[in-house]
């Protein structure tokens, strides 16, 4: 095989383009305005203008403080239960258990979720419901602010709910390497309790792979905006909602504002980042300082127990949430305090299904288009580069991360400006194009691990008898990874399903998901439609994950060595 | 040696282990302290899954019957880390994240607390067996055979009461495989321990020159085939 050559290959260039060049014009493309340069709604000159006028907006100190407080906190509260009830219970049955529920729940989209969250906790949500009258005697819903509390309480709860899930995946798919058990066996087998073994042995060795998907977990949650117009605070709403709500202002001097705002969102998230940095600094010399003391904290119960509530706690309300979007999209009326519908109708989720249709399709295409490509391109870019020996940990891992890091309001308002210009506004390539700047990485980080894992000698061995490279990459390498490509594929499509702000700014209005769809509709009063259109945001996901474990199963039906493992 | 009482040393009583209904072995053995027993057998015998279910490790898939008594107390019921039963891996499985200090640190006992007291008896161990000055090196850059006695002494470090070996010379090279095979069971006799070997290399079963046990189904489970018949009796 050919050694390298020192000239980059070109999946890796076109890669690199196609993330680092959108992102870049994006941030120009939000600069420029922010300093009140925008010549196609005639602003010509540089001037401090717009950053005067969006310091002097009532109530920006508070979007702000919201924005970093309740993304932070719920960042660092995601990871802290995801890292206790592993550190509790990995290897149990109770955590295969977890496992199983945890999965699919992955998969639900942001904004599903977060319906289905204020539909629960409401208050005219079922858990009233189900107290009322009877014990609380409530015969209307009680006047507090579950939802949209001021403090962001709730929205802080909400992205927790959500990304929990996802670092936890995050950290099962770190934990899954070779001698991991033996670690564990190690520490017991030196004294040490099943917590103690899990944050001074094993954690400290996969935190690294850990790490990115967290920073990307801050940059998200400091700068969401389908979450926070559902369960965050409206007075004031935190920063980028706000932003979203003056982009779409028909004073066009707002625009300039919110492309001043969306730096500050970027200085937000970056501050979040660098907060997040600092404390896994002090908080890994005080664990290494802790190596030598030789505490072996054998008496865990209670903590492990500590550990195990929230978890559970998530799943039930997760699970409890997406089964009342169910019941809400077969509900003809079901009034307060009733805890179940009083009449039920199918024929009005068929209408709407009729309404809905067009949206599904489109999020349907978008997904599987973004899927596809983004899941073909990081093949073709793992085999290019294992192809040519290029190490695995390299400047392209940063990179292909970069649009995660960032918050997604900062580039798509730049974004949205330059395709604007280009007449590209409002179309379908260039929704798809946005989605595949944020599906790539999980693209990305799904197959890559994957790829890596498979046993170099396959490749070798058909090599030896001839083969060519297309040959070993279509008909051993591509069958072998089967299974984890189908899975990334579905990873991918339930991402781009997931999307909210980018269809919303690039498509325009004129393309239109359901993801958007059911955000528009979440505030109105229609429980019906909304459920419904939550839960259409479940079913492309749903049917991916489902072919991706079927699939392989039918393929590889006779060959035993190619079943899951355990 | 001192006259130990009957109970002293590791017993495995009438242990049998299951996978999925079918027997996979049993076994019936006393260790005395500063005994070797060798347990030999072919791959998938359940060499594993016998060091498992004595470490207190065996997964639940596995069904398993019989005890595990250390120096009189029963211990097939109790959980891992309280069974003050040291483990050796076929790799070293130093914690990479830590220098070599700080892997035998790791291992040595809360109950002696002073800070000095603990460094010193660490640079103490690394002295026993010839890596003085290795204190402060990422455990990374050692020599397999380096590595290997390191781990033996953070396992010696925790004070374990018996010593269980799964293979951990296989990874060495022949020459010096010899000396580290030495140096271990050198070191288990001089403490005490009952050890558990288990290997498929008949040469470390020789060197062990203790009691040797083929793992099979088909056999009774005792300790019957002894390549020296040297059992410690209570007569000296």
């Amino acid at each position: 095989m050919p050694q390298s050559t020192g000239r980059p290959d070109i999946p890796t260039v076109l890669i690199v383009t196609l993330l680092t060049g959108p992102v870049l014009a994006g941030l120009m493309g939000t600069i420029l305005p922010a300093f009140g340069y925008l010549p196609v709604l005639g602003y010509h000159s540089i001037s401090p203008e717009p950053l005067v006028a969006l310091l002097r907006t009532p109530g920006l100190m508070a979007s702000v403080a919201l924005s970093f407080g309740t993304g932070l906190i719920a960042s660092i509260l995601s990871l802290a239960i995801v890292l206790i009830f592993t550190a509790g219970w990995s290897g149990t049955r109770t955590f295969e258990r977890l496992t199983r529920f945890l999965s699919p729940l992955l998969s639900v989209p942001h904004a599903a979720a977060a319906i289905g969250l204020a539909f629960l906790i409401a208050p005219s949500g079922f858990l009233v419901r189900l107290v009322s009258p009877w014990a609380t005697g409530f015969e209307r819903p009680p006047d507090v602010l579950i939802l949209n509390d001021p403090m962001g309480i709730t929205m802080t709860l909400g992205l927790v709910a959500k990304e929990v899930p996802f670092l936890f995946l995050m950290t099962l798919a770190a934990l899954n390497r070779p001698h991991i058990r033996d670690y564990y066996k190690a520490g017991a087998s030196l004294g040490y309790g099943r917590m103690s073994t899990f944050f001074k042995l094993v954690l400290p060795q996969v935190y690294p792979l850990i790490r990115l998907p967290m920073l990307a977990v801050i940059a998200y949650a400091t700068s969401v905006v389908d979450v926070a117009q559902i369960l965050g605070p409206t007075t004031p709403a935190p920063l980028a909602p706000r932003l979203v709500a003056w982009m779409n202002d028909p004073d066009l001097t707002k625009r300039l504002m919110a492309s001043a705002g969306a730096l500050l969102q970027l200085l937000v998230s970056a501050l979040a980042l660098l907060v997040y940095l600092v404390l896994e600094r002090l908080v890994s010399a005080w664990q290494a300082a802790r190596f030598a003391s030789g505490h072996r904290r054998r008496r865990d119960g209670f903590a492990r127990l500590a550990g195990l509530l929230p978890m559970v706690l998530i799943v039930a309300l997760m699970t409890a949430s997406i089964g009342l979007l169910g019941i809400w999209t077969v509900a003809k009326s079901w009034w307060f305090p009733a805890a179940l519908p009083q009449r039920w109708s199918f024929e009005r989720m068929l209408d709407a299904f009729g309404v809905g249709g067009h949206a599904l399709f489109a999020t349907l295409a978008i997904a599987v288009l973004a899927a596809g490509i983004a899941t073909a391109l990081t093949l073709w870019l793992l085999e290019a580069r294992s192809y040519r020996k290029l190490s695995a940990r390299s400047r392209v891992n940063t990179i292909v991360f970069l649009p995660l890091l960032m918050p997604q309001i900062s580039f798509l308002f730049g974004l949205q400006m330059l395709f604007l210009l280009g007449g590209l506004s409002g179309t379908f390539e260039a929704v798809l194009l946005a989605h595949l700047i944020f599906v790539f990485p999980y693209a990305y980080l799904a197959l890559s691990d994957p790829w890596h894992r498979l046993d170099p000698r396959y490749a070798k061995a058909a090599a030896s008898v001839g083969a060519s490279r297309m040959r070993i990459f279509w008909q051993i390498q591509l069958p072998l990874l089967l299974r984890p490509v189908l899975v990334t594929f579905a990873v991918a499509a339930a991402v781009s399903v997931g999307q909210y702000l980018p269809t919303l700014m690039i498509g325009a209005g004129r393309i239109v998901t359901v993801t958007t769809e059911s955000v528009a509709l979440a505030s109105g009063g229609n429980r019906q439609v909304a459920a419904l259109y939550a839960l259409l945001q479940l079913v492309i996901p749903l049917a991916g994950f489902i072919l991706a474990a079927l699939v392989p199963s039918l393929a590889f039906r006779n060959r035993a060595a190619m079943r899951l493992e355990r | 040696m001192s006259a130990t009482p009957a109970h002293a040393g590791l017993v495995l009583e009438g242990v049998s282990v299951r996978l999925d209904g079918a027997p996979l072995f049993k076994i019936d053995c006393h260790i005395p302290p500063g005994q070797i027993l060798t347990i030999m057998g072919e791959s998938g015998s359940g060499k594993s899954s016998l060091l498992d279910f004595v470490a207190g490790f065996l997964r639940p898939v596995f069904e398993a019957t019989g005890r595990v008594i250390l120096n009189g107390e029963d211990l097939t019921h109790v959980p891992a880390p309280e069974r003050h039963i040291g483990l050796m891996f076929q790799s070293p499985l130093l914690f990479p994240h830590m220098s070599v200090l700080q892997n035998l640190l790791f291992a040595i006992p809360p109950a002696i607390k002073s800070r000095s007291e603990r460094r010193q008896l660490a640079l103490q161990a690394l002295d026993d067996v010839g890596l003085a000055g290795f204190s402060d090196r990422d455990p990374a850059t050692l020599s397999g055979g380096q590595q290997t006695r390191v781990a033996l002494m953070r396992t010696l470090l925790a004070e374990p009461k018996a010593l269980l070996l799964d293979e951990p010379f296989s990874s060495l090279d022949q020459n010096r495989r010899a000396d580290v095979r030495d140096l271990v069971f050198r070191l288990a006799r001089k403490n005490h321990l009952p050890v558990l070997l288990v290997t498929h290399d008949a040469e470390d079963g020789a060197a062990a020159s203790g009691m040797t046990h083929y793992l099979n189904k088909e056999q009774g489970g005792g300790c019957s085939t002894f390549k020296q018949p040297r059992v410690v009796s209570g007569d000296q």
